[in-house]
């Protein structure tokens, strides 16, 4: 019949066999179970260093640690791929919550990914994103159509085509030109301030993820609400880009990195307008006989092209 | 120790016995013809007329149907998985969307390639997201499970078809709007059963998630489907 203190031991052993098979793994600090660890460390009568410091310091070394390793294999191996999805639930939605509610002091990379960015994130979030856009474009359109006689419902599925186009181009182009450009510019202290590739790319998927009910919203009919919460999200949105990239860009000349903060702001901008403009376009009757007054209407009718 | 006693009892003899070297044995050692080769018959399927074979297999795949409209937690579509299932039904369903519609430019619904690619695309992505995240299904077993769990989605396109052709108002949309809404939530009620043993706990959100987002994206479509005039 086995002991409490046997379970324990087993325990241990198995983690200080992992621990041998592995010298390079990083180890977790574990809080309390201290009793048993001088025991633990005579049984095994291995060298098992156990980091049992309890302060957030310590917490947040050893998670550094843990994120700075390599992932394991080759890009070949399926688990290269493994350790960018190795992320939890209530991760996933402490980040999405981060980036919905930015806060002045808060860098999104060292605050939420802290050294352990994911893939998840920003490829469901576009998708998300592409289905929502489309469909609430259509919804608006049959909205705003729905007092004429004369209009026949059209499902308009090539909107979904045309928005993962842009959608997932700017999802991983932008990032790809953002992140060369600041390595590029910070030359030999890469290590020192700049982001991963996969950093930067976990910042511009998250960041997307306000427009998903900002899109959802946009169905209800009125201008002025739409340009509202198309301004919100952009200030949301926008702010934790910059937030995230000031940092990093500060150090560089002025010209610099105005330009790029600059220049960031720009291209979400243009995305977020852009999609505003071609899914939920007001939709303008042209009257067959008389010629309108509004030129600038006939280049928002509901005819896509 | 007794029980070693009670083991070695009746081969206790046995150190006492010896075999003189005059004793010839002799024997047949080919095996008997006779009804053994019956046997092989009903083993061997290469002789069996065509259709045996073709009514074992949608024997199989009806069984799985039978499985997912009334879903339990079991793994019979895991154990034998095949993709026949998956294949009919994805045809059966870009089929059945396909609206013929007279005005032809791309302001319609998704065309018969639009649909299969999304459909197994989209079964692939997902597959490959629960395996990223740590799931221990296999490729192929995962595939077969979101292939099946379209069929009340299929089904409830066959039934929005029919509600059609009675009419396009407000009635038929109530009632196309209950039925898609209800065979979406049949769908991924039945896969998640299939699907969540197999997810590490603390991660089943994260591939519950796009299961639900491709059958409600299927149901879109379906809900959406607008006859040409």
């Amino acid at each position: 019949m086995a002991s409490p203190n046997d379970l324990q031991f087993q325990e241990f052993e198995e983690a200080a066999e992992l621990l041998s098979a592995d010298p390079g793994a990083s180890t977790l600090s574990m809080s309390g179970s201290s009793t048993s660890t001088p025991a633990a460390t005579t049984v095994g009568g291995e060298d098992v260093k156990l980091d049992l410091s309890e302060d957030e310091e310590g917490r947040e070394e050893s998670s550094e640690l843990l994120g700075g390793q390599k992932p394991s294999g080759g890009f070949w191996t399926f688990e290269y791929y493994q350790s960018f999805f190795n992320v939890d639930t209530m991760q996933v939605l402490d980040r999405v919550k981060g980036s919905v509610m930015p806060l002045p002091g808060r860098n999104f990379v060292k605050h939420h990914l802290r050294s352990n960015p994911d893939l998840y994130g920003p490829f469901w979030i576009c998708v998300t994103l592409v289905f929502s856009v489309a469909i609430s474009g259509n919804l608006s359109t049959f909205l705003s159509e729905l007092g004429n006689p004369s209009y026949h419902y059209r499902p308009q599925f090539h909107r979904v085509t045309i928005a993962a186009v842009v959608i997932f181009m700017y999802a991983w182009l932008v990032p790809i030109g953002v992140w060369g450009f600041l390595t590029w510019r910070q030359g030999a202290e890469r290590q020192i301030g700049g982001y991963s590739f996969l950093e930067t790319v976990c910042v511009y998927g998250y960041s997307l993820s306000i427009y998903i009910p900002t899109s959802v919203l946009w169905i209800i009919p009125f201008e002025w609400l739409r340009w509202t919460l198309i301004v919100v999200a952009m200030v949301i949105s926008g702010s934790v880009l910059v937030l995230t990239f000031w940092p990093v860009v500060r150090e560089d000349t002025k010209v610099a990195a105005v330009a790029t903060v600059v220049t960031i702001v720009v291209l979400h901008t243009l995305l977020a307008v852009g999609c505003k403009m071609y899914f939920f376009q007001t939709a303008v009757h042209v009257p067959t006989t008389a010629p309108t007054t509004h030129p600038v209407a006939i280049t928002m009718a509901t005819k896509a092209h | 120790m007794a029980a070693a006693e009670e083991a070695s009892r009746p081969f206790a003899g046995l150190s006492e016995v010896s075999i003189s070297e005059d004793i010839t044995v002799e024997g047949d050692i080919s095996v008997p013809v006779g009804p053994s080769t019956r046997r092989d018959d009903e083993l061997s399927t290469l002789d069996e007329p065509v259709r045996e074979t073709i009514l074992r297999d949608l024997r199989a795949v009806g069984n799985k149907f039978v499985h997912v409209l009334y879903p339990k937690r079991s793994t019979a579509l895991l154990r034998d998985w095949d993709l026949w299932g998956p294949l009919l039904l994805c045809v059966t369903l870009a089929l059945l969307l396909q609206a013929g519609a007279a005005d032809s430019d791309d302001q319609g619904g998704p065309q018969f390639a639009e649909v299969f690619v999304i459909i197994w695309f989209g079964s692939i992505i997902i597959t490959l997201n629960s395996k990223l995240l740590g799931g221990t299904i296999s490729f192929f077993q995962s595939l077969c499970v979101l292939g099946y769990c379209i069929l009340p989605l299929t089904a409830a396109m066959a039934v929005c078809r029919i509600v059609l052709v009675g009419g396009s108002g407000t009635v038929s949309f109530a009632v196309r709007l209950v039925v898609v809404t209800a065979s979406f939530g049949w769908s991924t009620f039945a896969s998640t059963a299939f699907l969540a043993d197999s997810q590490p706990p603390d991660r089943k959100a994260l591939v519950v998630y796009p299961v639900f987002l491709f059958y409600f994206v299927i149901g879109w479509m379906i809900l959406t489907f607008s006859p040409s005039q």
